[in-house]
This record gives structure tokens, sequence and C-alpha cells, in this order.
């Protein structure tokens, strides 16, 4: 996979040396193609080249039926468009197979890309992103992907149509937010945590139609999973895209998973954001999000003792193989406490092949966990983990939404992969601090 | 336009707005519609008439970027959705179908369920007909406004041959 630029060399080398633009403003500087050659400045609205476009099951259906009632006969690119089935797969009942069969006829007819059975943004990542990207998904955390150093946003069905029909789009140049996380990360917190605090204080409105830049010295030192994390939830603020600039840890990912081409685009050191915030992550502790607001956070010990009837493991958010180690290095010799089921959906079959040749998934079997296809079922409330009435559950998935993960009496606690484990133990909200040497 | 209004508080999500196990099942907008709302309000869906708009606080739309929220509402006969602001794909998705959103920070604040709302969009105005409340609102950029009048996207695609932008 390729990134493209829009304008020649001597422009695409302008923009990257400028000290005084945003990464978002230098990515659209060199996708606009309303203006060849003109800096995409904060506030206009340009129309750009995509370089990737992905759709799932529950946004792809009708897109096709939009691209067949705007009589598209042929898509812009067929090797730059990628379906994913995975939002419920295997299909858990016959509509949606239905609904799977459009998809893959689709993929037959155009020739697009499809896959099954990884959560789409995982997927992407670990197939086909490398930075300098634009990305757009029919799915609103198609921000995650920002963990790559690409400008990664979501849309809708008959917008991801448009978009497989023309490789274009319009967007306006969003506003910076640049968040720097310093310091010394205490135990027992992780990039969930992190994200979820932040969270707290700038609301689940707070960065909407903007985009966040996470930098800062714990930043630099994540992985593509911690940063994926952080990316993923930007749009639960209501972030545009989430961004994590491109590092060696970033070419190390991307060499490993056999890929190379790279733009390195970092933002001008001069650049203006809306905000900046600086946080030292010293007295951060494992944090939970009440239901039914994703910002109603709470620090782990406040609510300590809230018994569970399910823990998830999975999603987008937090279903990589560094979740599943952590779980896997709590719950190991332990059991989950009778009456509680602890579900465990590994986000890519990569993930899950991963953890299975590393023991981790014996290691959760044998604490009574049941793992399920990578899917992202449990999280939307579809299959593999559908929570009934007045049922409680802890997860580290995104979204804590009234009757998210199914019936609209149940609760949903926000968790990392380390609070969900410790608390599938005890069966009731626990701080995992207890259980990590 | 002219309706009754329906209120709703800040931050309402597309999963009250159509939860996912409706949406995995169907792209049937009346068979959406059925399920409209039914997070915060079971009955909304039978109780709206024709022409009646949504008035809402902050971040209208927030969450999942299910196209199927704003074609729920428009399929129960909504005919614009006015709030004091809205998160940005359902905001993008809205317009793409043709269903009017109207951002104004103070105006829902001055509206009641029940009242009754006026809306003219090409003017860009806004009353509040019980309490004889006008204002003026923001227009959108010029294709944007083309698109909603011709429909949503679909429809403008299919009268001008090509995409607004």
């Amino acid at each position: 996979m390729q990134y493209v630029s829009t304008a020649n060399k001597d422009f695409l080398d302008e923009v990257i040396a400028d000290r005084s633009l945003t990464f978002a403003e230098k990515v659209l500087s060199i996708k606009r193609c309303d203006e060849i050659g003109k800096i995409a400045s904060t506030d206009e609205i340009i129309v750009a080249k995509v370089d990737l476009a992905m759709a799932h099951d529950g946004t792809a259906p009708l897109a096709i039926k939009v691209l067949k009632e705007l009589g598209i006969k042929k898509v812009w690119d067929n090797d730059k468009i990628i379906l994913h089935i995975d939002h419920t797969y295997p299909a858990s009942s016959e509509q949606i197979a239905d609904f799977h069969s459009i998809m893959r006829k689709f993929a037959i007819e155009q020739r697009c890309r499809i896959q099954e059975g990884n959560i789409c943004h995982q997927y992407m990542l670990e197939h086909f992103v490398v930075p300098g990207m634009l990305i757009v998904g029919a799915d609103s955390h198609t921000t995650t992907q920002g963990s790559l150093g690409t400008f990664a946003t979501g849309v809708g069905s008959t917008e991801i149509a448009a978009i497989f029909a023309s490789g274009k789009i319009w967007l306006k140049v969003p506003e910076s937010i640049k968040i720097i996380f310093d310091g010394k990360l205490p135990r027992g917190v992780f990039a969930k945590d992190l994200i979820l605090y932040i969270m707290s204080k700038i609301s689940c409105e707070g960065a909407n139609y903007k985009a966040i830049e996470f930098t800062g010295n714990i930043v630099k030192d994540f992985s593509i999973s911690s940063r994926a994390t952080l990316c993923n939830m930007s749009v639960e603020a209501g972030a545009k895209a989430g961004i994590v600039e491109m590092d060696e840890i970033t070419e190390k990912y991307l060499i490993s998973m056999g890929r190379k081409a790279m733009l390195r685009i970092h933002s001008g050191k001069e650049a203006e954001y809306v905000e900046i915030i600086k946080e030292n992550v010293e007295n951060m502790e494992p944090y939970v999000a009440l239901p039914h607001n994703v910002d109603n956070v709470k620090a782990v010990g406040d609510v300590e003792g809230q018994p569970i009837d399910q823990a998830f493991l999975g999603s987008c958010t937090n279903g990589r193989f560094e979740d599943l180690e952590i779980a896997a290095k709590i719950l190991n010799g332990k059991k989950v406490k009778d009456g509680v089921r602890l579900i465990i959906t590994p986000a890519s079959k990569l993930v899950y092949k991963t953890a299975l040749k590393s023991g981790v998934i014996e290691t959760l079997l044998k604490a009574g966990a049941t793992i399920t296809s990578s899917t992202c079922g449990a999280c939307v409330g579809t299959h593999c983990g559908v929570l009934g009435s007045g049922e409680i559950c802890i997860s580290c998935s995104n979204r804590n939404f009234i009757g998210r993960m199914g019936s609209p009496k149940s609760k949903v606690y926000l968790a990392s992969p380390a609070t969900v484990a410790a608390s599938a133990i005890k069966g009731v909200i626990t701080d995992p601090r207890k259980y990590l040497g | 336009m002219e309706g009754r209004a329906w209120k709703f508080g800040d931050n309402i999500n597309t999963d009250i707005i159509i939860p996912y196990k409706y949406k995995a099942r169907t792209i049937d907008p009346k068979s959406l519609a059925n399920h409209c709302m039914e997070g915060i309000d079971p009955k909304f869906s039978k109780k709206v008439r024709k022409g009646d708009f949504i008035v809402a606080g902050k971040n209208f739309g927030c969450g999942s970027s299910r196209e199927q929220a704003p074609v729920a509402i428009k399929a129960c006969g909504i005919s614009a959705v006015i709030a004091e602001s809205f998160a940005r794909i359902f905001y993008r998705n809205a317009i793409n179908i043709g269903l009017p959103v109207i951002a104004h920070k103070d105006f829902p604040k001055i509206i009641n369920e029940g009242d009754t709302i006026e809306v003219d969009l090409k003017k860009g105005v806004i009353k509040n007909l019980t309490k004889k409340k006008i204002i003026r609102v923001e227009k959108q950029p010029k294709f944007l406004e083309k698109m909603l009048q011709a429909g949503g996207l679909v429809e403008y695609y299919k009268k001008f041959r090509k995409f607004p932008w």
C-alpha cells in the first residue's frame, strides 16, 4: 500500500518542512484536489483524495444499496476499498447472513477487497495502513487508524458510497488539540485509563469537529496497541481524528508487518492549537466510566465492590495481544468468580493466533474465560455477550450508552483490560493493582 | 415547515436513537422508524406526527456512524432536528440523507415540549410560534444547502449526475 499526494514533490517537501502547520493541515494540504498546491488551512472546506476507504457489515449493505440507486457501475479503485465482515461474525441470524451475502457478492462483482472475522480497525492496522494516509471509514472508530500517523475519520453509509464511487471527500480542516502525557506511568495504569481520564476532563463533546494529537514521553514509549486505544476513543470526545505521529516504534511495527512506505509528517513546532492539555501521569490511577456516559469517570476505588454479571475483554479499543496478555498475567492460576462470565474476543485472527502460541489463551481458558471469534458482537450488543435486563457488565470496549450491549435495563462500566480481569476474579469491580506484582 | 416540538436533553446518542440490534436486522426506513428513540422514549414513534421537530441540547447524535439514526428520525416524519450542537458524523449523515439539522446554541433552550415551531430554511429563520420568538440561523455552505434542497446526496446525484463538491 502507498499513500497518495496530489501535489508535486516540491510542494510536498515544503509542506512537510513547514513549521506553522498542524498534522491535520499537513496531511490535508497534500491530499486536497480542489486547489492542488494550496495549503489547507484550519476551518477551510476542501475536497481531498482518499488513500483507503472501508465499510463493515453494519454500514456496507446500505452503502451498496446507495451505489445501486446512484447507478454506479464501477467503484473508483477496487484495490483501495476494503469491506469487513466483523460486526456480527459469524452471522447470528438469517437477516445478517443475507447482509453478508450482499457484501460478498458486491466484492466479487467489483473485485474489491473483503475480509471476514477480524475487527475492521485492527485488520486495517495489521494489513494496510501506512503513515501519511487519509483514511475514511464508515465507522466512527476509524480514528483508531490515526495511531500509525494517519488522518483517519468516520462517515456514514451514503457518504462512503460517494467515496467508493469517486475516491474523494469534502472536509472542513479541523482545529487541533494537543494532549501531552508526561512523567512516569504508575503500575496498573494503562492507555485506557489515560483516555478515560481525558474524557472526564474534556467531556464527550470536548473535541467535537477537532483533531487530537497525542504526544509526550508516555505516548512516545507506548506500543502501537496502546496508541490505538488512545486514538480509538478520541471519537468519544467527538474528535474528527486522533493522531499519534509516526516514529521508530511505528516504523518497527510496519516492518514487522511487512510494510515500508512511510510519509514522515510531524506537526510544525510553531503550529497553533485551540487547546494544549499537559498531564503529568504520575498521580493517575485506574479509572472506570460509569453508566451511561463515557465521560462519567471515577477512580476505580470509588466504584470498587460494585457487583458484575459479565466481564468483557475485546473490541477495537482493547482486544489486542497486549490486552489479552495483561489479563492472562492477572488471571494466571486464578478462577473467574462463580456466576460471572468472562468473555474474551481477540480483535483479529492474528491476535488470536499470537495469544494461542504464547500460551495466553490457555491461561485465560484455565481461569474460566470464554473465547469468541473476532467480532464486534458484544460491544454493539448483537451476539457473543449480549446483556439481559438488569445485568451489569465491566467492559474494556468504548461505549456505555443505554442499551449499547443489549437490554436498555442493563448497565455497562468501562475500564482497562487489567481492571476487567481483576473484576472477573472477584465478581465485583476491583482495583487491578492488587494483582500486579 | 411547521410542527410540534419533541424535547430531548444533551448527548442523545445513536444507541438511544436506534439500537444496533435493529440496525443489524434491516435497512428499511419504515421498520427502523418503529424503534426510533426507543432508548429514551419507547412510544416516541407512535406519538410523533408528520412535520414535527426534534429539539435537543448539546452533542445530538454522538456515538456511532450509523446513518440509520437520521434515517429512523426522518422516516418517523420528523421534518428537522434543532439542537444546541451536533456530533459531526450525525450532522453529515443527516444532510446526506436530506434531513435538515439546525444548530443554535440558545434557541433550543426557549422551546418547550409541544411548542409549535416554524422553520424557513431558505430565509434561515426559525420561529417558536407558541412563544412568539424568532431567530436567524447561520446558513450552511452553498453546496450543502443545495444538497439539502435536492433532498440529500442520492437525490442530488440523480438530478445533476455529479456529486455536489
